[in-house]
């Protein structure tokens, strides 16, 4: 397999995008990373998308996008991964330029989710989990999340102060950065008192609905030289799986596909967790931000929360989660999340995020997961 | 969710059918074709148990399209006597009084309403135990 980098990354702000549509949003992120790569002759195109379908009533993603970004005949296809639809795209175009089959291709997420209410984009959400015998009883995803966070309460004598300064992290961190669809502090008395969705998981524990879209530019490592000084290689790679009915799991407080995918990733750079700088992982509510610490090998089964109330997380922290703000407060268009997380590694890397710059970072990981856990992917990025 | 899903899902939200494997004792709800534990294809028919514990829980509030109506309600995992995890709705109960590690049993209601001329879908969801004085019981 042929080593792979980073050359380029475009983002768009996560925000209530009305005067956007699906195409033009994909199409100006595209353009952002391609002008930051310095304009490659892209081969082939990936977009990680959960449900156009469902949102905007558009299936068919792909060719509709490379016509937009006038790449003609070029091969183009759609990934689906539910919530981990963006990472699932980058694990696909890694392949494919590591094979040799292409050199340089283009690799984003898009997701437009505020074209539709609230109970709708909760209901489409809720079609990651299982229709027939977790979905028809009533059960969100907010919900299968507040199962857990409440055995973990109870398990491990944790309060809901804790994962509530979680989110005052993730909100201080998108406070310093432009992308972000919440680039403001909370303080811990709004995080904590706020109206329940799934109790005990109130709104300021969960992940906004938003619109937004991210891509990036690959090539071999070999190449990158011509057209970028900060390269950055995406040094390692996995995707793995558990039970789809969350019910059948044998332990309803870990993530088995994220360690698994984790532990493939570290194997396969040659790294341990101990070697990381910088993580984004997949907060899409504070227990599951808090499950992934634990679950990536950054501190033991039940420490995650201590790791938050000891500042460890924070960007100048032992282990900094999140710069971006995360799921929580820089947004989780869903199928783009997974690129946002890779791009904001990649500019963590490069020494390029400003004021949410992460003091030496070589070494970073990117997790993105679906469902609860149903599966997760994970990348490793090294500063060359 | 369809009607003919709903027809087809009779068994298991009626009667609580599951399948069990002979050859390594393991459970699944709802059934499956093969068994995911030792790889074997001769699952048998089971009835599940109708008594269990409830493991954890939450009270919806903000649920998905179609259960409106019902908000706040309660869904839970509950652990059968046999071993096996379901979840279902928990019903009879009241979220400021529930706890983790109550007996609760089997019963049929109505989940939910499919528009004005859709079908009523039926199912299983569970209810807390009473003692003799009303109050919820707990056999830990």
């Amino acid at each position: 397999m042929r080593k792979v980098a980073v050359i380029g990354v475009g983002m768009v702000k996560v925000d209530h995008h009305w005067k956007e549509s699906l195409r033009s949003l994909f199409t100006k992120a595209a353009i952002n990373a391609l002008e930051d790569a310095g304009n490659p002759d892209v081969e082939a195109l990936y977009v990680g998308n959960m449900s156009a379908g469902q949102f905007n009533k558009q299936e068919n993603l792909a060719p509709m996008l490379a016509d937009a970004l006038g790449l003609g005949s070029k091969p183009s296809l759609r990934v689906e991964e539910g919530c981990s639809s963006g990472a699932a795209a980058l694990y696909m175009a890694l392949k494919d330029v590591a094979s040799g089959m292409h050199d340089f291709v283009l690799v984003g997420g898009v997701e437009k989710m505020m074209d539709t209410t609230t109970s709708d984009a909760t209901f489409i959400i809720s079609t990651v989990t299982d229709q027939e015998y977790e979905a028809f009883t009533g059960l969100s995803l907010a919900g299968i999340n507040a199962m857990v966070m409440r055995l973990y309460m109870k398990k491990f004598g944790v309060k809901r102060e804790s994962f509530a300064k979680f989110v005052v992290q993730m909100h201080e961190n998108a406070s310093k950065n432009p992308y972000a669809q919440f680039p403001f502090k909370i303080s811990l008395d709004k995080a904590l008192n706020s109206a329940p969705v799934a109790e005990p998981i109130h709104l300021m524990d969960c992940a906004p609905i938003g619109d937004g879209a991210a891509a990036l530019i690959i090539c071999p490592a070999e190449k990158a030289k011509e057209f970028t000084s900060d390269q950055v290689d995406i040094v390692g790679a996995w995707k793995a799986n558990d039970t789809f009915l969350f019910h059948m799991r044998k332990d309803f407080l870990s993530l088995k596909a994220t360690i698994e995918a984790s532990r493939n990733a570290y194997d396969m750079a040659n790294i341990t967790p101990e070697d990381v700088d910088v993580a984004e992982v997949h907060d899409s509510f504070s227990i599951a931000g808090i499950l992934a610490i634990e679950d990536l090998g950054f501190v033991r089964k039940g420490e995650g929360w201590m790791a938050v109330e000891e500042g460890l997380i924070s960007l100048d922290g032992e282990i900094p989660i999140n710069p971006s703000g995360g799921l929580k407060a820089r947004g989780h268009p869903i199928g783009a999340t997974g690129i946002y997380q890779a791009a904001e590694i990649v500019l963590q890397l490069r020494g390029d995020a400003g004021k949410r710059q992460v003091p030496d970072a070589r070494i970073g990981l990117s997790h993105n997961t679906s469902g609860f856990g149903t599966s997760a992917i994970v990348h490793v990025f090294k500063a060359k | 969710m369809l009607p003919s899903n709903l027809w087809r899902e009779i068994p298991q939200r009626y009667r609580l059918e599951a399948v069990f494997c002979p050859k390594c004792s393991t459970t699944y709800f709802p059934p499956r074709e093969l068994c995911t534990e030792c790889g074997s294809r001769e699952l048998e028919k089971k009835k599940l148990p109708t008594k269990g514990k409830l493991v954890t829980y939450t009270v919806i509030h903000t649920p998905p399209k179609g259960f409106e109506l019902y908000t706040p309600y309660i869904v839970g995992l509950v652990r059968l006597e046999d071993g096996t995890h379901i979840t279902a709705q928990i019903t009879d109960a009241d979220p400021n009084k529930l706890d983790l590690d109550v007996d609760v049993e089997a019963v049929i209601r109505k989940v939910k309403e499919n528009g004005r001329e859709g079908p009523i879908y039926y199912g299983y969801k569970f209810r807390p135990i009473l003692n003799a004085n009303g109050a919820p019981e707990r056999k830990c």
